[in-house]
């Protein structure tokens, strides 16, 4: 009987050994770490924070990127140009004259960009338009006029999956992808925990009274109870890292443009839900 | 208000029609009990007055305290009798006034 | 002043942590001071009339358990036909724990049409949620509902 029991646990940890192996294999056809269920934040939430994200007139987010909406159209910058001149309505399935429509690109960003040889996010790629093209002042990572303005660019690809084939070595994005995966993976603050502990191994376990999830990004920008605001994924990173006594990198930092490479390859195929409201 | 509120409010409506409303505005609603970095006390501004009236008569309202959530979200009814502007306002504590109409028509 | 830091001086170690200690304790306490349920029982009896308390008249929605005390939502209905002669002229939200009780009082009129409304509130601690409604008659029916509100969770 002690025997079997003593059978038994080998057994239990060798599969576990192996499981863990697998999930830290990273060729283009590893399997999702999470295996088919890949789960949004928005399945572990209450039904009452899930109805406040189903009604846009109940999402408190919502004024922030009516106020980018009237900003889209509004010229800004030296060159006096809006965002409108270049895009077109912010859902025009065209894209204005430059034929780069809204719909679609956070299911796709982080991109890379060319210039700096580093993969950028959404909130950079509009303070870039904003210095580069409109030669106006960027907004600040993190202040409310760039929240909204994400939250407005998000929101046209509501609905659209994510994909990310970052994990490909031919990819661009692959060395950022790399570096994000270690990132995961890595121990880190007084409590000495990676992302992977809670995300990943205890996702859908309970730690005192908070019900993990699986760290998915794609419901951001997210209006956040606790924060009683809406903010990035990057404000959400800073807070995951103090909340294991660990120093956090800035928003908009090459460390978390990574972490968000990574993180938007593990939740491909979500739906996108920006802006969300997450508890 | 730096953000404009959000109303919902149906265009049309039949005679006496139970209608929902939600009014969703943009305000941090800061209670006065917290302090910023330096440990100053930062002062206390809410909204503290909402309604909603037609043709200047008042249909419903609220008073607000501080342990109101920021970015107030209130949810009413009222019953469709007139058709006209539907005028949806909210002051704060320094009497800053925002105001949102809009029209319904009552068949 | 000068008289206390005399005091102090006088006082060795271990009393001088003492009175640190109650000072500590005292601040504390007054800057953590609560509602209680009396005052919100005071609130209530401001309103006027004799209140009718457990009444069925009031239905409170709320969760069980609130996801992030920062942002509970509430819903309340009170069973009234909603008429010039009968209707429900405020409905007061009380929150017994919170540094003052007072959340929201909703005031309504026959064209209000349903005495229904919602918002979404700052509960600091696990707590009863009192509501108070005053009718067109004068009457006040009192209800009541207790919330769970989890400290501690995940920040940033």
């Amino acid at each position: 009987m002690k025997i079997k029991t003593v059978t038994t646990i080998a057994v239990i940890l060798g599969a576990s050994f192996t499981l863990a192996a697998c999930n830290m294999k990273s060729t283009s056809e590893a399997p999702n770490p999470y295996g088919k269920e890949v789960r949004s934040g928005y399945s572990y939430a209450t039904p009452e924070t899930q109805a406040m994200q189903d009604d846009d007139f109940s999402n408190p987010g919502m004024p922030l990127v009516d106020t980018a909406a009237g900003m889209w159209n509004k010229p800004a910058g030296e060159a006096k140009k809006s965002c409108a001149d270049c895009h077109g309505a912010v859902d025009d399935a065209k894209g204005g004259p430059v034929g780069i429509p809204m719909k679609g690109v956070s299911a796709k960003y982080p991109a890379y960009d060319e210039a700096t040889q580093k993969p950028m996010n959404l909130e950079l790629r509009i303070m870039k338009c904003q210095t580069e093209n409109q030669k106006a002042e960027a907004f600040k990572y993190d202040s409310k006029p760039l929240v909204g303005m994400t939250g407005l660019v998000a929101m046209q690809s509501r609905g659209m999956p994510r994909v990310s084939t970052a994990d490909d070595p031919n990819d661009k994005l692959h060395a950022a992808w790399k570096a994000g995966e270690e990132f995961y993976y890595q121990r880190r603050g007084q409590l000495d925990l990676a992302c992977k502990h809670c995300h990943e191994d205890n996702a859908g376990n309970i730690i005192r009274a908070e019900l993990l999830s699986q760290g998915q990004s794609n419901g951001f920008p997210t209006y956040r109870l606790k924060w009683q605001g809406m903010g990035s994924l990057h404000k959400r990173l800073g807070g995951c890292n103090k909340e294991i006594r660990a120093e956090p990198y800035k928003s908009g930092s090459d460390e978390y443009v990574n972490l968000e490479t990574y993180l938007a390859w593990r939740g491909r195929g979500l739906v996108m839900e920006g802006p969300s409201v997450r508890k | 208000m730096a953000n404009q509120p959000r109303v919902k409010l149906p265009k049309t409506a039949k005679s006496g029609e139970l209608v929902q409303v939600k009014t969703l505005a943009s305000h941090d609603m800061e209670t006065g009990n917290r302090k910023d970095k330096e440990g100053k006390a930062i002062p206390r501004l809410i909204l503290k007055k909402f309604s909603c009236t037609l043709g200047g008569a008042e249909i419903f309202g609220a008073d607000m305290h501080p342990a109101v959530s920021a970015n107030p979200y209130i949810t009413f009814y009222i019953k469709a009798e007139k058709s006209g502007s539907y005028v949806f306002t909210w002051t704060d504590d320094n009497g800053e006034v925002t105001t949102v109409s809009q029209d319904m028509a009552v068949s | 002043m000068s008289k206390s830091t005399h005091q102090m001086v006088q006082m060795d170690r271990r009393q001088a942590l003492k009175v640190a200690g109650a000072g500590v304790l005292a601040m504390g306490f007054a800057t953590a001071a609560h509602a209680t349920p009396e005052d919100a029982a005071m609130a209530i009896s401001k309103l006027g009339g004799s209140a009718k308390a457990d009444s069925a008249k009031i239905t409170i929605d709320l969760p069980e358990i609130a996801e992030n005390g920062a942002t509970v939502p509430v819903n309340v209905t009170v069973d009234s036909p909603m008429t010039a002669a009968d209707h429900v002229k405020h409905i007061h939200v009380f929150a017994e724990g919170n540094p003052s009780p007072e959340v929201i009082s909703f005031n309504l009129t026959p064209s209000t049409g349903k005495a229904d409304v919602g918002t979404r509130m700052r509960l600091g601690k696990t707590q009863n949620v009192v509501v108070a409604a005053v009718m067109s008659d004068g009457s006040v029916h009192v209800n009541k509902k207790e919330v769970k509100v989890t400290i501690g969770g995940c920040g940033g």
